[in-house]
C-alpha cells in the first residue's frame, strides 16, 4: 500500500536556467528548514550526462503526537540523499531525494524537460511516494502518512517558490509572478538571516576574544 | 550553504562557485575540455568524507537511483 501523489507546472525560464539554478537554490527564504547542503559524488560519463549526489541535512518535524508514539523515530535531523542525472543533449533533468535516516522511505521525484509546445519553458513534473517494510513500518505508515503528504505538498510548494527565487537572481529580474508583498516578505527574512548571520559572527568573535581577555588578567 | 563537516564549508563555497560556472558556461553547451574543478573538488571530498565517518551517516552501499527500481505502479 502506498501513496501517491504527482502534479506538473511549467516554470517560465529556459531549460538550462532552471537546471543551472537547481544547483544553487540553497539558501533561500524559503529553505529554513535545510541545514547542509553537500556534493558527496560528481561524474561526467561517457555518454556526456552528468550524475551527482548530495547530500542534504533537514530539520525532523513530526506532529507531536507522532512523537510521543515513536519516540525512536525522533532525531533533531534527518538525511536525505538526492541522486540526479543531467542530460543535456535530450535536455532532461530527473532527481530522487529520499531520507536515509530509518526505513520508512518517503521519495520525491523530480522532472525537468523542455515544455514541447514553447521551448523557452521549464516543464516540471513532481512525484512522491512512500514505501515501508515491516509491520512495525506499516503502523508507522498508516499514522503518518496524512501528515507526510500534507508536508510534503506545502514543501513542494516552498521548494518550488525557493527554485523561482533563485531563478529571478541569477536572471537579476523579478519573477513573472512575484508580488510586491512577497518581495516584502523576502527583504525582511534577508534582512533577519544577515542580522542572524551577524549575531553568530559577533558570538564566535567574542569567544574567540575570551581566553586573549582572560590572559590579560593573569 | 554550509557543509555537513564544519570545517569543509569554505572548500565547498570555493568548489561550487567553480563548478556553478563550468556547468552553466561549459557543461550545458557542450564543451567537454577538461573539468577545471577537479582539484578543489578532490580537496572538498577528502574533507566531507571524514566528516561524514565522524558523523555515522549511513551512506555506504547506497545505490545510485536506488527508489528508482521500488517505484509503484500508479
Amino acid at each position: 500500500m502506498v501513496k501517491h501523489f504527482f502534479s506538473e507546472t511549467d516554470i517560465k525560464s529556459s531549460w538550462d536556467q532552471v537546471v543551472s539554478a537547481f544547483w544553487q537554490r540553497y539558501p533561500n527564504p524559503f529553505s529554513k528548514h535545510v541545514l547542509t547542503e553537500d556534493v558527496i559524488h560528481r561524474e561526467v560519463t561517457p555518454e556526456n550526462k552528468l550524475i551527482t549526489r548530495r547530500l542534504l541535512t533537514k530539520t525532523n518535524r513530526l506532529p507531536r503526537w507522532a512523537e510521543k508514539i515513536f519516540p525512536s523515530n525522533l532525531s533533531r535531523s534527518v538525511f536525505i540523499i538526492e541522486d540526479s542525472i543531467v542530460d543535456p543533449k535530450s535536455k532532461t533533468f530527473t532527481t530522487f531525494t529520499w531520507n536515509i535516516n530509518h526505513r520508512r522511505l518517503m521519495v520525491r521525484k523530480m522532472f525537468f524537460g523542455m515544455n514541447s509546445e514553447t521551448h523557452a519553458w521549464t516543464r516540471v513534473q513532481r512525484e512522491a511516494w512512500i514505501s515501508f517494510c515491516g509491520i512495525r513500518d506499516y503502523f508507522f505508515f498508516v499514522m503518518i502518512q496524512e501528515f507526510g503528504l500534507a508536508r510534503f505538498k506545502s514543501n513542494q510548494a516552498k521548494a518550488m517558490k525557493g527554485l523561482e527565487y533563485t531563478l529571478a537572481n541569477l536572471q537579476g529580474i523579478e519573477g513573472p509572478s512575484r508580488t510586491l508583498k512577497d518581495t516584502a516578505k523576502e527583504a525582511t527574512e534577508k534582512a533577519k538571516e544577515t542580522a542572524l548571520a551577524a549575531t553568530e559572527k559577533a558570538k564566535n568573535l567574542a569567544t574567540a576574544a575570551a581566553p586573549q581577555k582572560s590572559s590579560h588578567f593573569v | 550553504m554550509n557543509s555537513v563537516g564544519e570545517g569543509c564549508t569554505e572548500l565547498k563555497r570555493e568548489y561550487d562557485h567553480c563548478f556553478n560556472r563550468w556547468f552553466a558556461e561549459k557543461f550545458l553547451k557542450g564543451d567537454r575540455s577538461g573539468d577545471p574543478c577537479s582539484e578543489m573538488f578532490k580537496k572538498y571530498q577528502q574533507c566531507v568524507q571524514q566528516a561524514i565517518k565522524d558523523k555515522d551517516i549511513p551512506v555506504d552501499g547506497i545505490e545510485f537511483m536506488g527508489p528508482n527500481k521500488e517505484k509503484p505502479e500508479s
